[in-house]
């Protein structure tokens, strides 16, 4: 197996928001700005990597009938123990993605991946799998944080590229998530061909 | 190693051990954590306390919940420094749910500062309430005493600007403040004030 | 070269095409384009002629280098027509480059996304007005008093609308009905004047552009809703015909929300329509955040419209015989 290639699937080919269009609550719901994209993307990496690991060490105990139950306890220890450690250890990320940690338990794509990946890979080609899902799912989030906080309000990361009187709100909002999420699929997939 | 086959045992033996682990794990992590915790959420408290009363050093005397309109406020009393009182929008009719704001007074009833502690307002226009009415804001509260005849926006003949496009959030915000200022006066067992705000300077000395 | 000409059925045509349509929604706005430009003066000429110059280039500009289409789609008056909504939609006083920020999103969002004038399930000129409301709502609720024939931009004196003053609930201060008619009351440039835009709709009914169903049924509804709720309590609710004369009620229920492409096809179907549209905009105007719900209250009906299409399907042609053939 050609651990790059698992990599890259996840970022390019197969990615997450733009390509299998999953987990789209935090996609639009948590990308009001470029950091908050990126944190929730990285949180829900490393919940990826975890799950994808443990799941595929432990595939060979689990029963065929059990298996989503036995997913979605692992899953959901994870996520809960990533929140005690982000309200913990980096409180800033805790006020701004609070509400939506939780939520990563019901992110279709750790599921998704848990079903359609770990449960038949070995270790290694699992945590590459979660790393480039991972990554993939970064990337879109920032990016699609990135304009969302652009146009709303002529700041990236912070940085201040025009004066937010002329940012158009809308795009901070729910609506705009879904305006901007549009255009990026349609840009992309004109990109791909 | 062949895989498990599904009978009864199996599955139930599996399930058990993966939720006692998980269990396990979660109590690990949540005893490391807990104090940590409780620690930052007292620690913003604290400070919002030292903000709104523009001070470093508090000590706090007596917490006295008090229940308005079927809300409850705690008013902090620090003494000499005034009190700081945590609030809600007894209509809770503001634009974004509900609004927490936690308010200073110094011992005369002035306003010494506020904090935003909770709100859902909308990014740009409710949410600028924040700095709006802080000092150097365009409607500062700052300094202010509701016993004067309590706060409103222009519009409603008041004399604090509202925020531009966000008069329910202003409206909202001003409705905390003087159920703030209410529980303030209750705590000290003034009793609430007139409503029409025009007898209330006359009572200052009572 | 031959002067026979086979060809199929039908053969005589009624001479009705999407170009003479639209260019007579436009005669129909004149009145209210007249009106405007006599109660908001420069302001009000800047603003409209924006509105459609933008309107039309991008139309062009997107048919021509996005599309790649030979089609010129610009002669037939529609981006003219929702350049002349989007304007009537908005305050004299807005910055030039938030009309053009709505003409783009107008066209370019609401319209050629989905595949240009027929494909579209949003009035344009809506898409255009509530992005701009919601992502500049400060410039956007800022309306000049009318009679300031030059005072254009930021020097313009600003006041509430008759409906900010019903949301607020200060209904002694509301202006007499006369000049709600003749437009003497601030609000957007198409909005001022009630009697300017019923000329129109009594022109688009004579030329048979569109037919009475849709405006009648939406103000009819507001008259009747509005009707029982000042009934009940003439302190906390305004008089219908207050209701009926202010904002973008007109407007919207004559010319927007009769738009054929988004609205729907049986008579039916257009009259529940627009009782929902009515329904929903005093709704909006009275319990809701915003003054004005008619936009939305377009937009969202504009959604149900495939679905009332779906429900009020016209019979076929021998259906009824076939159906009772078949028992």
């Amino acid at each position: 197996m050609n651990y790059l290639k698992v990599l890259f699937n996840g970022i390019v080919k197969e990615n997450p928001t733009f390509v299998l269009l999953l987990g789209m609550c935090p996609t639009l719901g948590t990308t009001s700005s470029a950091i908050n994209g990126m944190s929730m993307g990285l949180a829900t990496m490393a919940v990826l990597i975890f799950s994808n690991l443990i799941i595929s060490l432990i595939k060979k105990l689990i029963p065929d009938m059990v298996r989503i139950p036995a997913f979605i306890v692992v899953i959901a220890s994870l996520v809960t123990i990533l929140q005690m450690l982000i309200k913990a250890y980096a409180p800033e990320i805790d006020k701004s993605l609070g509400l939506f940690i939780p939520l990563i338990v019901v992110n279709c794509i750790i599921l998704g991946r848990a079903e359609a990946f770990a449960a038949k890979n070995n270790p290694v080609a699992s945590i590459f799998d979660g790393i480039g899902m991972g990554l993939g799912f970064t990337l879109a989030l920032t990016l699609l944080g990135g304009v969302r906080e652009l146009l709303g309000t002529g700041h990236v990361f912070g940085l201040e590229l025009f004066s937010d009187s002329y940012g158009a709100l809308v795009f901070v909002l729910a609506p705009g998530a879904f305006i901007a999420l549009g255009y990026l699929i349609a840009i992309i997939n004109k990109i791909k061909g | 190693m062949k895989k498990l086959k599904s009978t009864w045992y199996n599955m139930a033996i599996v399930l058990t051990l993966i939720a006692v682990i998980a269990g396990a794990a979660l109590a690990y992590v949540n005893n490391m954590t807990q104090s940590v915790i409780a620690e930052i959420n007292q620690k913003n408290e604290d400070q919002a306390k030292k903000d709104v009363l523009c001070t470093d050093e508090i000590k706090i005397n007596s917490e006295t919940p008090v229940e308005i309109d079927g809300k409850e406020f705690i008013v902090y009393n620090a003494g000499e420094k005034g009190c700081a009182v945590k609030a809600v929008d007894p209509k809770n009719a503001s634009f974004g749910g509900d609004l927490t704001i936690m308010v200073g007074f110094d011992p005369d009833g002035n306003i010494l500062g506020y904090k935003v502690l909770n709100t859902n307002e909308t990014p740009g226009l409710g949410a600028k309430a924040g700095e709006w009415f802080q000092k150097d804001g365009r409607g500062s509260i700052i300094g202010k005493n509701p016993n004067a005849g309590e706060l409103a926006v222009t519009k409603d003949g008041g004399d604090v600007d509202a925020i531009t496009a966000s008069t329910i959030t202003s409206r909202s915000f001003l409705r905390a403040v003087n159920a703030a200022y209410n529980a303030y006066r209750q705590s000290l067992g003034r009793g609430p004030l007139p409503t029409d705000g025009q007898t209330g300077a006359t009572q200052q000395n009572n | 070269m031959s002067k026979l000409i086979i060809s199929l059925s039908p053969h005589v045509h009624g001479g009705d095409s999407v170009q003479k349509n639209m260019y007579g929604v436009c005669i129909a706005l004149a009145p209210a384009l007249l009106a405007s430009l006599w109660f908001f003066g420069l302001g009000a000429a800047i603003v409209l002629a924006t509105s459609v110059l933008a309107c039309v280039c991008f139309e062009w500009a997107i048919a021509k280098f996005l599309l790649k289409s030979n089609r010129c789609t610009i002669c037939d008056g529609s981006a003219v027509l929702t350049g002349l909504l989007l304007g009537f939609n908005l305050p004299s006083n807005l910055p030039i480059w938030i009309i053009i920020i709505g003409a783009l999103v107008a066209i370019g969002v609401g319209k050629m996304t989905f595949g240009g004038l027929g494909c579209n399930p949003f009035n344009p000129a809506l898409v255009g007005r509530v992005f701009l409301l919601i992502s500049f709502p400060v410039q956007m609720t800022s309306w000049p008093v009318p009679g300031q024939l030059t005072e254009i931009g930021a020097d313009a004196v600003t006041g509430a609308t008759p409906l900010a003053l019903i949301t607020a609930g200060q209904l002694d201060k509301l202006p007499q009905t006369t000049d709600l008619l003749f437009g003497q009351v601030g609000g957007s440039l198409g909005e001022v004047s009630a009697l300017a835009l019923l000329l129109g709709l009594a022109f688009m009914l004579w030329k048979k552009i569109i037919t009475w169903h849709i405006p009648v049924s939406i103000l009819g509804t507001v008259a009747v809703f509005t009707g029982i709720l000042y009934l009940i309590n003439p302190a906390t609710y305004a008089c219908p015909l207050t209701h009926l004369l202010t904002g973008g009620l007109m407007l919207g229920a004559c010319y927007m929300a009769t738009d054929y492409v988004t609205s729907p096809m049986t008579h039916k179907g257009q009259l529940i329509y627009g009782v929902c549209i009515g329904f929903l905009t005093v709704v909006i105007r009275l319990w809701g955040a915003y003054p004005e719900g008619m936009s939305f209250a377009i937009l969202i009906m504009n959604a149900f419209t495939p679905l009332i299409n779906t429900y009020c399907k016209p019979k076929r042609f021998g259906e009824v015989v076939r159906k009772e053939a078949a028992k």
